[in-house]
């Protein structure tokens, strides 16, 4: 009994002392920034992994959905909880922000799935490298219309997150970024591995084998797409909100093909169509990006060096297709990972 | 009204010529290789530079009058660009495919080899802007009211030149033959007595020189270097390609042209801010309807 929920009590264990070391300061604000962004990074990796490992498809615009996600949490925020000179006077009290911030999270990731459309629809049609041109053109049209609407500040960004943060720390006194960082990355990886061993998830690999077989055995495949194009952009919609929360700023520029760029270079370091390889690579790339940060610009001759070289000695990266219950069979008795 | 018409399809053209001679290169390598070269916007970025450099010691350091820079520069810049193509494809492309390495791969070396590029320059140069030097003298005609410039029907000129050229490299000779067989069939063309590495070398320095040189009289037109200026308009130029079908000669030539008019329009009608938007809303709407391109060919997908 014990053991069957080993792994369940472990990520409580971890969360809960990660969360007390913020509580108590014992970690210094730049190591806790890091490990945010870690979780961020973790929901990114694992969503990509959805289209580009899972489903086989080739999509480099991530960050726009991630855009779309944090603009509409953090717009939303603002308006509702905060005064602002944007919006002017709080609709609601400021102290329910505690209670609706999960809410706004989510409602930048529904947001963010609707962007998806912009991908999935197109995506009937057209496969492999046109899809991919469709995708860094959805990522382009995402940041250029928010840069052209000047009243949430155009391309100088946004910002006013913070003193919902503050706002929700003086009701109850607790570190809540990292709390809801740590449950939407949980939420998420949790949601992913639910989706691909299902049923209808197992449509997504086979369209990745091949699609026009796959609507020959009945799979719905324009269904398929949708639902998972939505999912993984909605998912990236949810860590572009905790993003922008976490920075307590957003502009159009930081969601540029750079970004993108990064998240591939995690999907494809873990190993496409695994989802723990995505979550250690997320973690690994995460730790790399601050050790390397004295390099600085360096750092992006550093990172596309190593990639080129996994790419030549091993290209299915580090996990391959296979989960961590593959190469240690003995976790397989504390937990399914398929 | 009709002044502001063919003044607006002049810059255009002009702006279109950029495009289709970036989009050549694309579609050359896509068309031999299928693979999607997303460093070539890069190598546009470093022709610039190695134009740059070039102009920059013939008129300081030899004392060459502008002309005779100009006319060494053209052939130095295309052969250096082509080297600097012929390099990634020798050290990043082709151990990929000895290993018969997945096709995506290659796309994502590709991508990273981009960014090497940019970033190796941004730290070797430093992120200081460079003026380029004015190598002739700007004429402006003045026709009924239609102004343009001699460097303008210059870039206009060679692009149709480039498109000509390659057209009749694709359609008429042995190399152009041997280049639409390994597109054909990559397995069976060396069995044939085919060089298939010396080819698609061959399509490398074809299509980094016209980059080069596309590289040189963007910088002749627009005076100012910078090291990202290559990205938006790599990425750009590859949608041009993409538009009129990739892997067509015709199309990409037809797709810069038409990514070039489209964007002179959304400017002459709307805040010069919308241009991206604009631009990439049309690709996905062509893309959307007619998912080949406008060249393309559909290819059936075989069990």
């Amino acid at each position: 009994m014990l053991r069957r929920f080993s792994v369940h009590l472990l990520l409580a264990l971890f969360g809960g002392v990660i969360i007390y070391c913020a509580y108590q300061e014992y970690l210094s604000l730049y190591v806790m920034s890091v490990l945010m962004f870690m979780g961020v990074n973790v929901i990114l990796s694992t969503s990509l992994n959805l289209v580009n490992g899972y489903m086989g498809e080739f999509s480099c615009g991530h960050a726009g959905f991630m855009c779309v996600g944090a603009y509409v949490s953090s717009l939303l925020g603002v308006w509702l909880f905060a005064k602002d000179k944007v919006f002017g006077e709080a609709v609601f009290d400021p102290e329910y922000a505690l209670y609706a911030f999960p809410l706004l999270i989510l409602a930048g990731g529904v947001a963010a799935a609707l962007a998806g459309l912009l991908v999935a629809i197109p995506s009937y049609k057209t496969r492999g490298d046109y899809l991919a041109i469709i995708t860094i053109a959805a990522n382009y049209i995402i940041i250029s219309t928010i840069e052209n609407i000047g009243v949430i500040g155009g391309s100088r960004g946004f910002m006013g997150m913070k003193s919902l943060l503050n706002e929700m720390e003086e009701v109850v006194e607790l570190p809540w970024m990292p709390i809801w960082v740590f449950v939407f990355t949980v939420f998420c990886v949790w949601l992913m591995r639910r989706y691909v061993s299902s049923t209808f998830g197992k449509g997504v690999t086979a369209i990745c084998q091949d699609e026009v077989a796959a609507e020959i055995m009945s799979v719905n495949t324009n269904k398929i797409k949708t639902i998972t194009f939505m999912l993984s952009s909605g998912m990236a919609g949810i860590g572009g909100g905790l993003f922008a929360y976490i920075l307590g700023y957003v502009n159009p520029g930081s969601f540029n093909i750079l970004k993108s760029t990064e998240v591939l270079v995690m999907v494809y370091l873990g190993g496409m169509g695994s989802l723990s390889g995505s979550v250690l690579s997320a973690i690994l790339f995460t730790i790399l990006l601050e050790l390397l940060r004295p390099l600085q610009i360096l750092k992006w001759i550093v990172i596309p060096l190593m990639l080129i070289i996994l790419m030549q000695f091993r290209p299915e990266g580090i996990m391959g297709n296979r989960e961590l219950g593959d190469l240690f069979p003995r976790l397989k008795k504390f937990y399914r990972f398929k | 009204m009709l002044e502001s018409i063919i003044q607006n399809v002049i810059n255009a053209l002009q702006w279109g010529s950029f495009y289709a001679l970036i989009a050549l290169g694309y579609t050359l390598v896509y068309g031999v290789l299928t693979l999607i070269n997303f460093a070539h916007g890069d190598v546009f970025m470093v022709g610039a530079y190695i134009a740059f450099f070039v102009a920059t010691f013939f008129l300081t350091a030899l004392g060459l009058p502008g002309w005779v820079a100009l006319a060494l520069c053209i052939p130095l810049t295309m052969i250096l660009t082509s080297m600097v193509g012929v390099t990634l494809e020798r050290i990043a492309y082709r151990p990929l495919r000895n290993k018969g390495a997945h096709r995506l791969y290659v796309v994502i070396t590709a991508l990273m080899c981009g960014l090497i590029l940019e970033h190796a320059n941004l730290a070797i140069l430093g992120a200081s802007r460079k003026a380029f030097p004015p190598l002739i003298d700007v004429v402006v005609y003045d026709v009924g009211g239609v102004t343009f410039t001699n460097l303008k029907i210059a870039v206009i000129v060679t692009a149709f030149l480039v498109f000509f050229f390659l057209h009749w490299v694709v359609t008429k000779t042995r190399v152009g033959m041997a280049m639409r067989a390994i597109s054909y069939d990559k397995f069976a063309v060396p069995l044939m007595g085919i060089p298939l590495d010396q080819i698609i070398v061959v399509t490398f320095v074809l299509g980094s020189g016209f980059a080069g040189l596309a590289g040189l009289m963007f910088a002749m037109s627009y005076p100012v270097l910078e090291p990202y200026m290559g990205a938006l308009i790599g990425w750009k130029a590859f949608i041009a390609a993409v538009v009129g079908g990739i892997g067509d000669i015709r199309g990409a030539f037809l797709g810069g042209f038409l990514l070039g008019a489209v964007e002179i329009m959304v400017v002459a009608f709307f805040p010069s801010t919308f241009r991206d938007l604009i631009a990439f809303t049309v690709l996905l709407a062509i893309l959307t309807w007619k998912p080949t391109g406008l060249f393309g060919i559909a290819k059936t997908t075989k069990i």
